[in-house]
């Protein structure tokens, strides 16, 4: 029987197999940042050791920094007094640091594949749910727990279980105005925030393939949305070439020969897996969550739901409480609704592609009165080349405000949080209670219906706007 | 390195039923920036502990004098979102060293499990009839065997599974390092050739 590109890769790292141990699983590269670190530095301290291999840490400053005036100190003591520990951790032990003010700072997610850190057939671990980013190169990447942090930094390896595999196919083209973010809360509407959990997900059929790396990883990053443990990509000729040229890629014939390996890493025809699922391109519509989890979404025409169409009729009382919350009622419509603040950031969707997307909708026009528009650019690099190609202008211009890079509203760490019973319409990943603020309401999108939202100032079918 | 070690536990427990419990509810971003493990319980469920003007919203179960006890029972797909251990510490710092569930959310679990905070996972028929009974009286103890691997309360008996390794972990108070460790030489040996 075939192996799956999940087996082949995880099988490639198991340093340690013993009866009734998890397996002892060898892992590339490790990102860190600064709220999920502090205490595994401290771990190491305790113990007396170091970083088991710097080379292979790379750690930058984001959750808790500001996205105005980053040159300046930090306001906010203890979020300074997060990033200043960071800065002293990573000097004390060797490990190269994207700080504040350095070209290559940004989201942690953002920044590893900008940089060429995520290669294929890598095993790559952060102390972020998110991590599952990385997939999208063919990468066995997941996030992980504070002590599992230490783990890593102590002993480059973590202990982990093999979780089950699940491959969901999409096929088909693509209506107008439908991208990734709307593919990936199309799929998780249809299994639920839980619908993955204990499996690995590799994502495969015509539709992933004809997608660019940067919407290949706003799938991956939403994987742990519906509770996998992480999603994944086979690599192929896009992969290959949006690799090329990267600063910590493989370098000319090194480069060459790596695509050599990198090939070889898909899926056997015969492989199996403990569950697949298929969906087809053409039922996709631009989505937009109404509740407090990723799951709770529709088709942006659509009504919301009442309790009593729930397939699980023991939801009901979650879902009531939801929609109380978010001050929506059972059945009624999301289209049209007013809204008062549009983020358009996160390691969903802050890369280049998605600012270029923005800047397409609301080129020449004005953002609606009263509606606040943050873009948050996911690094530095994406920030440089946004002004290099004009696109702050076109923001500028339409009244709304580039700001620095960082995870800003999409965790409300900092200073950018929406105001208690606002809307706003997020292209990030969690519509949480409470995320983007106390009590803040989110309605996730694309950044395509994002910048048609703040142009008319409500909830917008984009594909009026193509 | 040496942590608390867990064996056999009666309590009183503490009913929580809402399902996809999410670990930005059990602690808010905005409470993560502490670079120390230590304080979190303070702000475990905050914002549905206390409102805007941080004072106890009366109608949430921690605020309910009548429910105590080192056990929180909660709703199925618990600890689901962002990958913060900072919610196992809460739980854990608040007082609690098991949580029950018909179903956990992958990283929360192994959090959890990191740090002596024990998930029992039991079926979808006994957490509701726990739920009840405990929502009923209050003083209702349960046991919990991590050796038996079973739970307890009124008569009603079921059995959880655990990971072998991790079980006894928690019996002997190890934790992951200390085994991985000891694997030093091979791991090298591995980054080498991986280099
Ligand atoms: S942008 Fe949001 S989801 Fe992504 S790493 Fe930052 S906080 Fe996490």
């Amino acid at each position: 029987m075939g192996k799956t590109l999940f087996d082949k890769i995880w099988d490639a790292h198991v340093v340690s197999k013993q009866a009734g141990y998890p397996d002892a699983l060898f892992i590339d590269r490790h990102y860190i940042h600064e709220v999920t670190s502090p205490q595994a530095f401290d771990g190491l301290k305790k113990r007396g050791i170091g970083v088991f291999n710097t080379s292979r840490t790379t750690a930058t400053a984001d959750h808790n920094v500001p996205t105005k005036d980053q040159h300046l100190p930090i306001k906010e003591a203890l979020s300074r007094h997060q990033v200043e520990t960071l800065r002293k951790n990573c000097k004390e032990f060797g490990v190269e640091l994207y700080d504040l003010g350095h070209p290559f700072q940004g989201i942690v997610h953002i920044i590893g594949p900008e940089l060429g850190f995520t290669q294929p057939g890598m095993t790559i671990v952060c102390g972020d749910s998110h991590t599952s980013t990385h997939g999208a190169f063919g990468t066995i990447a997941f996030g992980i727990g504070t002590s599992e942090v230490e783990q890593v930094l102590a002993t480059q390896c973590i202990l982990q279980h093999k979780p089950k595999r699940m491959r969901i196919e999409i096929n088909g083209a693509l209506g107008k105005g439908v991208v990734a973010k709307d593919i990936i809360l199309y799929i998780i509407s249809k299994i639920s925030a839980s619908g993955a959990t204990g499996y690995f997900v590799e994502y495969a059929g015509s539709t992933i393939e004809s997608l660019s790396m940067e919407a290949r990883m706003t799938i991956c990053n939403m994987s742990i949305e519906m509770g996998a443990r992480g999603g994944m990509i086979a690599p192929d000729e896009t992969t290959f070439k949006y690799i090329k040229g990267r600063k910590f890629a493989p370098q000319g014939e090194a480069f060459d020969r790596a695509v050599v390996q990198w090939e070889q890493l898909k899926s056997d025809e015969d492989a199996e897996f403990d569950k697949v699922l298929a969906f087809d391109a053409a039922d996709i519509a631009p989505m937009i969550t109404y509740g407090t989890n990723p799951g709770m979404g529709i088709r942006v025409t659509d009504r919301i739901p009442t309790p009593e169409e729930l397939k699980d009729i023991s939801e009901k009382p979650s879902f009531i409480k939801s929609l109380d919350y978010m001050g929506l009622e059972p059945g009624s419509q999301l289209l049209g609704k007013n809204i008062d603040y549009v983020f358009i950031g996160s390691c969903t969707n802050a890369r280049i592609e998605d600012l270029r997307m923005v800047a397409s909708i609301v080129e020449g026009k004005k953002k609606a009165d009263g509606v606040e528009v943050w873009i948050v650019p996911g690094s530095k690099q994406v920030e440089d080349q946004a002004r290099k190609e004009g696109l702050d202008k076109i923001f500028e211009a339409a009244g709304f405000e580039l700001r620095s890079p960082g995870c800003s509203a999409c965790l409300g760490m900092n200073e950018d949080k929406i105001p208690a019973g606002k809307y706003c319409v997020s292209t990030s990943n969690r519509n949480f209670e409470g995320r983007q603020g106390p009590k803040s309401r989110t309605f996730l999108a694309s950044p395509l219906s994002a910048a048609a939202a703040a142009i008319t100032g409500k909830v917008t079918d984009v594909r009026e706007w193509i | 390195m040496s942590k608390e070690k867990f064996s056999t536990l009666k309590s009183t427990a503490v009913p929580l039923p809402n399902e996809n419990v999410d670990t930005d509810q059990i602690i808010p971003a905005r409470f993560l920036k502490a670079t120390t493990r230590e304080g979190f319980g303070e702000n475990l469920f905050r914002d549905w502990r206390f409102d805007s003007n941080n004072q106890p919203v009366s109608n949430f179960i921690l605020n309910d004098p009548s429910f105590t006890g080192k056990i929180l029972v909660a709703g199925k797909n618990f600890g689901c979102g962002s990958s913060r251990e900072h919610a196992a510490w809460a739980i854990y710092d608040y007082g609690f060293r098991v949580v029950v569930s018909s179903f956990f959310a992958d990283i929360f679990k192994n959090n959890a499990l990191n740090n002596s905070l024990l998930p029992v996972v039991v079926s979808d028929a006994y957490l509701k009839s726990l739920l009840e009974a405990i929502q009923k009286n209050p003083s209702l103890e349960v046991v919990v065997d991590l050796e038996n691997q079973s739970i307890e309360f009124g008569g009603n008996k079921e059995s959880f599974e655990i990971n072998p390794y991790k079980k006894s972990c928690l019996i002997n108070g190890y934790d992951d390092i200390d085994y991985l460790l000891s694997l030093n030489e091979e791991i090298k040996e591995f980054d080498k050739q991986h280099a």
